[in-house]
């Protein structure tokens, strides 16, 4: 057996990678423990939010499948911070996890130059530094010109609850036993990771008398840019709002060393952004109660996911604790929380492209790489997939830059920084926050998707077409002026704005805070998608700090452009701080503007390093 | 970066003793290799020992050595001091030997670059340093021992802390737009704060704008046409005979420098030579070089002969004062009064001559009126004493004009988010800390976050 790729893992980062790579017209095998958990989600019931939404966006206008995908199974819609500015609104979806498993699988199933294998991968073929395959538990060996590891969790996963230490993956999965060692041999750093997920409840056991009622927006949405799915808003399942009792603060407290994190069971590092409900307690003693989701999972089955309770107390301390919760009184755990360890590679041994340094042709993604979160995943998966099958054509391969998307800002960080506990994207990991919005991820990225071959002719017309359109309205808006006649300028009063004493162009006007689209398209002979308003509105009313973002981006792309010779040896360079020898030689930054961001390498380094490259490569 | 580094830590002048100074990695096996006395590599840190540097078998000199080993050292690397005797010729041999044996030349500052680099010391605090260093006049070395003290230092870091808190919470309030706990910030609340800090950053701002005479002094140029007296003035002022003075016109062949401390400040005087043409025996009073000078200068000191009448160029010159601060100073009040200044409205003339002793007393004491060098002694010293420092200080006041602007403009609250959060850039730039992670830290410590 012989192929262009070989995908190992189908989570999310395994899915978007196998898919890339097929419709790019590659000979693809996707290699996974169980079919029937291909896209699988073992926490949160949940896609989108603030940051991770707006990748999801990302990834559809590049030509991934997560946002098509979560767009056939959800089970609520929101827009988050609509109250807030443009940037930070994100869309959030419950999913349900077995529809979106299903379509997924359905997605895969029918892509041409795809094969779904059942096995485990327990070794890797490789010759003088090449990736030439994979060798299966049973012994076979399969080949491939690529091979791109998206095992999230598995690599010797490790469930934990209480004293009780399991070896498997999510879901009593077989978890991946010798892979990691065998990465290890090739010179991989692997660390020890850890996360966790809480319990669920039997639906029907719940009193939802006590909880607030959390419902889907009454507006429809999608996430995918290419196909609008309609909806009927009002068919939307809800979650539920409670909170913590001092009943369960006090349980917890009492029986605080029997959770395999107090312990001391756990080696892995958790993530600082999602602790376990015995972490918030203890490290957030004076807050006398905290808040509590009610989640569905799917239409078919009776699961309750408790957000906000993760923990790794043992099974009886944990019936003590759900049964504080008000409602939950008489509530049946269906599914016990525990704490899953798992072994991540160093992400820094990775070249921005996703491809590792040590072993050529060979990719990683996902929770390997030391994230968390299955936007991230996908994220990842699908630049995995595209660079993979670009390597092979011998074409420049597609690195984002921080500007540019938040799936470029959450790479970087990765290959330049590192992680210590499990990577969250934040809105705030990125400097451009205002430039990578929801609302603009095509036109930020589809000219890439469409390049690279992801982006068909009719979603790419429809892309055009809202780019024109844009222009269009812009230049309508700067041409149409209103005259301050007595009528005009009743209009302004009545709705709250004030009078004009010159002529004003519809541009300049909607520059006033209190004035919307809706009172001024009156004076337009045209009609225009909300999608193109929306573009034009915000570039009007926030085009000061629109266009500060854009000098702030333009002077990093400046250094980005500097680039670093491959083989530079930075024990040659004179006068660099021994700290900043060894980061460097460790990162070996593309760019000064990588150099830059790392940590322990100072302003004087970098311009060492300069003069430098200016005296040995003319840069 | 750790390799060794040497420098003549004192002034090269006669005097009775200099020092050489090392820092860096083995730099106290390097002056043991080259010392005769006591094992240097074994004695114990922070100690002196009497011994001779060698070089080819010959004592080139009797010295003292400190030993102060790393961390607790200025540059926080190993540190040698060889007290040797002064002298320009000695000082420079041992320069030399240390040089020969692998050390290499300092760059200016390169110690306190050091000190900065190593995180011994932060950005203001090595930019004072380097103030002490160059600081002329014992007023500016009191505000630049005030920062090394980290008092301006303490208060940028408590406007940084103040921001990163409510940038934190801002930034909750984004990535966890459900949680509760966190209070939602308003535009209220920002709408205070930048306000209280945009006041005092201003206060320290303004002081400092005033104050950088305090660092660099007033440059005063004294113009006038030939022979008129300039450096008989300027001699007289500053004390010695530094400029030299012949009755013959055009003496005076370069522009020549004085400094003087009148209340603290160093005043500096630039004596405007004329510009002589080669054939001509007589300096030509060169209106173009002293109008260059005069624009170069916080004072102009215009120096007319009260026995003479104005010439051509004179007129120009006084025509030009407008837009400066100037004093005419009438010299040789003593001899027969031709000068005829009536038809121009002119302040600040005074009458001297360069023979008496209090003619000069009057300039200084107008000097010291004009720039109230009085008042400034008295004040506080909580300003910035560089260019550096104050350029950033008002990139950042403008960025809080732009938070206020934005909030009168009903801005969204991240979009104002924008602008605070390179207030807290700007400042970290002052201190000469930025560490990107800072404010993801903040966010997980703060706030109880979770799934």
């Amino acid at each position: 057996m012989k192929y262009d790729i070989i995908v190992i893992g189908g989570g999310h980062a395994g899915c978007e990678a196998c898919l890339a790579s097929a419709r790019l017209g590659k000979k693809t095998i996707l290699i996974t423990g169980n079919k029937e958990n291909i896209a699988d989600m073992p926490c949160n019931p949940s896609i989108g939010g603030p940051a991770k939404g707006i990748v999801v966006r990302e990834i559809d206008a590049l030509g991934g499948e997560m946002g098509k995908n979560i767009d056939k199974s959800f089970l609520q819609m929101k827009m988050l911070n609509t109250k807030k500015g443009p940037a930070v609104r994100a869309l959030r979806a419950q999913a349900d996890k077995i529809t979106y498993k299903k379509e997924m699988l359905k997605t895969l199933e029918k892509q041409e130059n795809l094969e779904i294998l059942e096995a485990m991968v327990e070794d890797l073929i490789v010759d003088d530094k090449k990736i030439k395959g994979v060798i299966l538990a049973d012994g076979k060996e399969v080949f491939g010109s690529c091979v791109i590891i998206t095992t999230g969790t598995y690599l010797k996963g490790m469930i934990l609850y209480g004293s009780t230490k399991i070896s498997s993956g999510p879901h009593d999965e077989k978890p991946s036993l010798y892979l990691s060692d065998s990465l290890k041999r090739l010179g991989f750093n692997i660390k020890r990771l850890k996360t966790g997920t809480p319990p669920r409840i039997k639906k029907s056991s719940i009193d939802y008398s006590k909880a607030v009622i959390q419902p889907g927006d009454d507006k429809l949405y999608n996430f995918s840019f290419s196909k609008k799915i309609e909806y009927d808003v009002d068919k939307q399942i809800p979650c539920y709002l409670i909170y913590t009792t001092s009943e369960t603060h006090k349980i917890i407290k009492e029986n605080l060393t029997k959770s395999s994190m107090y312990g001391g069971y756990v080696e892995g590092i958790g993530p600082r952004y999602c602790p376990s409900i015995e972490d918030k307690i203890v490290k957030f003693a004076d807050k006398d109660r905290h808040q509590i989701f009610l989640e569905p999972e799917s239409l078919f089955y009776d699961d309750i996911y408790i957000q906000g309770f993760s923990t790794s107390m043992p099974h009886d301390v944990q019936e003590k604790m759900v049964h504080s919760l008000p409602g939950l009184e008489n509530a049946e755990i269906v599914k016990y929380a525990y704490a899953i360890e798992y072994d991540a590679i160093d992400s820094k041994q990775l070249k921005p492209t996703l491809e590792s340094k040590l072993i050529e042709n060979l990719y990683t993604a996902g929770q390997i790489n030391g994230t968390s979160g299955y936007e991230e995943a996908a994220g990842q998966g699908l630049i995995a997939g595209i660079n993979a099958v670009r390597k092979l054509d011998g074409k420049d391969p597609l690195i984002l830059s921080r500007n540019e998307a938040y799936i470029g800002v959450l790479i970087d960080d990765l290959v330049t920084k590192g992680v210590i506990d499990p990577y969250r994207l934040l809105t705030s990991r990125s400097e451009y926050r205002l430039l990578l919005r929801h609302d603009n991820a095509d036109i930020r990225l589809m000219n890439y998707g469409r390049e690279i071959g992801l982006i068909d002719d009719e979603v790419y017309e429809k892309f055009k077409n809202k780019v024109a359109n844009i222009e269009i309205l812009t230049e309508l808006l700067k041409n149409t002026k209103i005259t301050p006649k007595a009528d005009i300028n009743n209009y302004l009063e009545s709705i709250g704005s004030t009078i004009i004493y010159d002529s004003i162009n519809l541009y300049e006007l909607l520059k006033r805070p209190e004035i919307e689209f809706s009172n001024i398209s009156k004076f337009l002979n045209k009609k225009f998608d909300d999608e193109v308003i929306e573009q034009v509105v915000i570039n009007i009313k926030y085009e000061g700090y629109i266009s500060k973002a854009l000098r702030e981006a333009k002077k990093m792309l400046e250094y980005e452009k500097i680039k670093i010779n491959e083989n530079i040896d930075y024990n040659n360079v004179p006068n660099l701080a021994k700290e900043a020898i060894q980061k460097l030689n460790e990162i070996r930054p593309v760019s000064i503007g990588q150099a830059l961001r790392i940590s322990g390498v100072n302003p004087s380094d970098i311009s060492m390093l300069l003069l430098y490259l200016k005296r040995n490569y003319n840069e | 970066m750790n390799d060794i580094i040497v420098a003549i830590s004192t002034a090269l002048s006669k005097g009775a003793i200099s020092i050489v100074r090392l820092s860096g990695n083995g730099c106290i096996e390097l002056v043991n290799s080259c010392f005769k006395g006591k094992d240097l590599t074994k004695v114990n840190s922070h100690t002196i020992n009497y011994g001779h540097i060698i070089f080819e078998n010959k004592i080139i000199d009797e010295v003292l050595v400190s030993i102060m080993k790393s961390p607790k050292t200025y540059t926080t690397e190993d540190i040698v001091e060889i007290n040797c005797h002064g002298g320009i010729a000695t000082t420079n041999k041992i320069l030399e030997i240390m040089i020969l044996k692998g050390a290499r030349l300092a760059e200016a500052g390169e110690f306190t670059k050091r000190a900065y680099l190593n995180g011994r010391i932060d950005l203001i605090k090595a930019e004072a340093v380097m103030d002490i260093i160059n600081s002329k006049t014992e007023k500016a070395r009191e505000i630049s021992i005030n920062q090394l003290e980290g008092r301006l230092s303490n208060i940028i870091r408590n406007f940084r802390e103040d921001l990163l808190k409510l940038l934190a919470n801002i930034e909750v309030n984004i990535d966890y737009p459900e949680y509760e706990d966190a209070e939602v910030i308003t535009i209220e609340n920002i709408k205070k704060q930048i306000g209280v800090m945009r006041d005092s950053l201003n206060n320290i701002v303004k002081e400092s704008l005033s104050r950088k005479i305090i660092k660099e002094g007033i440059n005063i140029a004294i113009i006038g046409k030939p022979n008129v007296g300039k450096s008989s003035i300027l001699n007289k002022i500053l004390g010695e005979n530094k400029a030299i003075v012949t009755d013959i016109a055009g003496t005076t062949r370069d522009i020549v420098e004085g400094s003087i401390t009148l209340n603290g400040i160093a005043v500096n005087f630039i004596d405007t030579a004329g510009i002589r043409e080669t054939d001509d025996v007589v300096e030509k009073f060169g209106v173009e070089k002293s109008i260059e000078q005069m624009n170069k200068a916080d004072l102009v000191v215009l120096v007319l002969n009260n026995n003479e009448l104005l010439t051509l160029e004179e007129k120009n010159i006084i025509s030009k004062l407008k837009n400066k601060k100037y004093i005419v100073v009438v010299n040789k009040r003593d001899l027969k009064n031709n000068l005829d200044l009536s038809e121009f409205e002119l302040k600040n003339v005074i009458y001297t001559d360069t023979i008496s002793v209090d003619g000069v007393e009057i300039l200084k004491s107008k000097i010291i009126e004009m720039f109230n060098l009085e008042e400034i002694e008295e004040n506080n010293c909580e300003i910035f004493t560089n260019v550096r420092q104050i350029t950033l200080a008002k990139e950042a006041l403008n960025i809080l004009k732009d938070v206020e602007k934005g909030i009168e403009l009903n801005m969204p609250i991240d979009m104002i988010e924008i602008d605070i959060k390179q207030i807290w850039t700007k400042l970290g730039d002052i201190l000469g800390e930025n560490y990107s992670d800072e404010l993801i830290d903040k966010l997980f410590s703060q706030f109880c976050l979770g799934k």
